[in-house]
């Protein structure tokens, strides 16, 4: 592939989705219509992803500058490992959920609406990925949130418009605080290109850095869910619609994650990057999480609470500033987010066939649906890190590269966590999969039980999509070795930015 | 000029901040226009000093007005105008599902806290069935 066409395979992972927005949106009466299209341009955009993958691998960061704009002075979108992983798992995740969107014929069904707002909440993430411009990255975040905004309160139950109002005025609040923050950068450096902050930040007094360093992490922090500002996120996510749940909880937090690593890893020099800080917060983050989501009885509220605890354990392996621990970050995001995703699926089927996802009010699932339990032990495992699981690989990683750096207390603080996260999930599988229902009466079993007495799990698509992402994520283990080394070429790219700035400013400035 | 600017961006953030704080939605739709206002504000001042428009042939390239954060705040403006139609959209389902317009707490939250309190009160009642076996045990000769 020449680089001319390379650069022109930029852009597409923003471009496709949104025409097919477009598209969706005229083709609004025609149902099938509308999925051909969204699906054809999500499964498109998986290919793309992949191509760009295999060119920043191969030969290293791709760009394009918008309108032919030279560097600093017009937006430039800027392929690197990091970005290039992050667009692979999210263009597969944003297919597979709506696979299973289509096979539940609830949200995407009932509302004419859903495609094409998933499509751009589609482009909003990939834009984040992609982007090279800090302004952009505001941009690309409000679109996404935009339409997360209306996919979680998509249907106006009045539980949803509760706490779609917490989501939205905090998340509101971030914004008005990332432009900010942005005014000030502009103020102190005449720049929002990222690679040109790069060059421009290390000249700025300590005390000036430090304060943007922190301002950042404050800003994508409330993104993220960092300790103390995740206190929205159980409260909002399990109030939306089953399938928006599970495509938030794997992608919209690690979008933030994402720009935490983008920021601190590009924009600031060793001595100002906030590695205690981060490892604090992250420690916190990390007990926060598992504990309340021990105190949980409703399932997608519990899973909630741990995307808290798992964001922890990112920010822990960053707080390390060691290629060890940027490589394992970055190995280990990706699992997460193929396991969140996939548990919301599974919380979804669980929903659906047993009425309820309270813990205390279903039970015997293993005997009335036995692929559902196979579906959610995986994953399950995976979260609490043992081995041979995903999950395992992610956090040996992680502590591994924790010991190297000689962070004990932290490696201890995950290391517990990890064994209360199994207690919790120990906590779902005794309760709904071999407990009792709370009612033995037949009449009050859900519809689905009642007629079949043992199913299958449920819709064929759903089941389908809920099982590509089991398989995803065993796949992700059996190929770990390959895709551990990637993930260190990334995290090596990420140790030593010069790479990213000589690819969008040029090498010979 | 600056410092005026810079000032009353502050006072916007202040209002706004102490609106974003109660309970009623509406109050948090117009602090959050507010602090919307104070951050454009601060665009704009990060810019520098006004000039001339920054058209070419109209004059110095000195003196022109940094068109950046103009641009950047045009964008901001928009963004924050579109979000704002859809909280407004949001306030009024909640009050035509309520009448009210003041977030409630959440379910599970009081939930939990019920349950918190009615394990404090079987606690309670507990202990106060111990004291009082202890004190009829202490009765008896």
């Amino acid at each position: 592939m020449s680089a001319a066409m390379t650069s022109t395979l930029v852009p597409l992972p923003i471009v496709v989705p949104l025409f097919a927005a477009a598209i969706a949106v005229v083709f609004g009466r025609f149902r099938i219509a509308q999925r051909v299209v969204a699906i054809g341009a999500l499964a498109a955009n998986v290919g793309i992803s992949i191509g760009l993958l295999v060119q920043a691998d191969d030969h290293g960061v791709v760009t394009m500058d918008a309108g032919a704009w030279a560097a600093p002075l017009g937006i430039t979108y800027v392929v690197d490992r990091l970005s290039a992983i992050m667009l692979v798992t999210s263009s597969a995740m944003l297919l597979v959920v709506l696979i299973y969107a289509i096979g539940q014929q609830g949200v995407e069904e009932r509302h004419v609406g859903f495609n094409p707002i998933y499509l751009v909440l589609a482009a909003g993430v990939s834009a984040s990925f992609i982007t090279g411009d800090m302004f952009n990255l505001f941009v690309a975040f409000e679109m996404m949130l935009a339409a997360s905004y209306v996919l979680l309160t998509m249907g106006g139950r009045s539980d949803q418009i509760r706490s779609g109002m917490t989501y939205v005025v905090i998340s509101l609040a971030a914004s008005a605080l990332f432009i900010t923050a942005l005014a000030l950068l502009y103020a102190a450096t005449g720049t929002v290109n990222m690679a040109d902050l790069a060059e421009r930040i290390p000249e700025l007094s300590t005390g000036v850095r430090t304060g943007f360093s922190l301002l950042l992490i404050l800003v994508f922090g409330i993104k993220a869910g960092l300790f103390p500002l995740f206190f929205w996120l159980p409260d909002s996510y399990p109030t939306a619609p089953g399938p928006v749940t599970a495509i938030f909880a794997g992608l919209l937090t690690k979008v933030g994650v994402y720009a935490i690593i983008r920021t601190q890893t590009l924009l600031f020099p060793p001595e100002s990057q906030q590695g205690t800080a981060l490892l604090i917060i992250g420690g916190l983050t990390m007990v926060v999480g598992v504990l309340g989501a021990l105190a949980q009885d409703d399932l997608k509220r519990l899973l909630s609470f741990h995307i808290v605890g798992q964001i922890g354990y990112m920010i822990f392996g960053l707080g390390l500033f060691t290629v060890a621990g940027v490589s394992a970050v970055v190995f280990y995001i990706v699992q997460t987010i193929l396991v969140k995703t996939n548990l919301f699926l599974v919380a979804g089927l669980m929903d659906r066939h047993a009425g309820s996802s309270r813990i205390s009010r279903v039970g015997g699932i293993v005997r009335s649906a036995p692929v559902i339990a196979i579906f959610f032990a995986v994953p399950a495992l995976s979260l609490a890190g043992l081995p041979p699981s995903s999950g395992f690989a992610g956090k040996f990683a992680l502590i591994g590269a924790g010991v190297a750096a000689e962070q004990w207390w932290i490696v201890t603080v995950a290391l517990v966590v990890s064994l209360l996260t199994l207690f919790s999930m120990t906590k779902i599988w005794a309760g709904a999969f071999w407990g009792e229902p709370e009612s033995a009466d037949p009449n009050d079993m859900p519809p689905a039980v009642r007629a079949e007495g043992r199913t299958n799990g449920g819709p064929p698509l759903m089941v389908l999509a809920t099982a590509i992402t089991v398989a995803l994520s065993i796949a992700y283990v059996v190929f770990a070795g390959p895709i551990y080394d990637l993930a260190e070429r990334a995290g090596t790219d990420l140790m030593n930015p010069s790479v990213y700035i000589d690819a969008v400013l040029g090498a010979d400035r | 000029m600056s410092v005026l600017l810079a000032f009353t961006a502050a006072v916007l953030f202040a209002i706004g901040t102490w609106l974003l704080l109660q309970r009623r939605l509406t109050r948090i739709v117009v602090g959050l226009g507010l602090i919307g206002h104070g951050t454009n504000i601060l665009l704009i001042t990060s810019g520098g000093e006004g000039g001339l428009p920054p058209v070419i042939g109209k004059g110095d390239k000195e003196d022109f007005a940094d068109p950046l954060p103009q641009a950047l705040a045009l964008t901001a403006i928009v963004i924050t105008f579109g979000v704002t139609a859809f909280l407004l959209a949001m306030a009024y389902r909640s009050w035509q599902l309520t009448h009210d317009d003041v977030v409630a707490d959440d379910l599970e939250d009081r939930l939990i806290a019920a349950n918190r309190r009615r394990d404090a009160d079987v606690a309670d009642a507990e202990a106060a069935d111990l004291e009082r076996e202890s004190d009829s045990s202490g009765d008896e000769p």
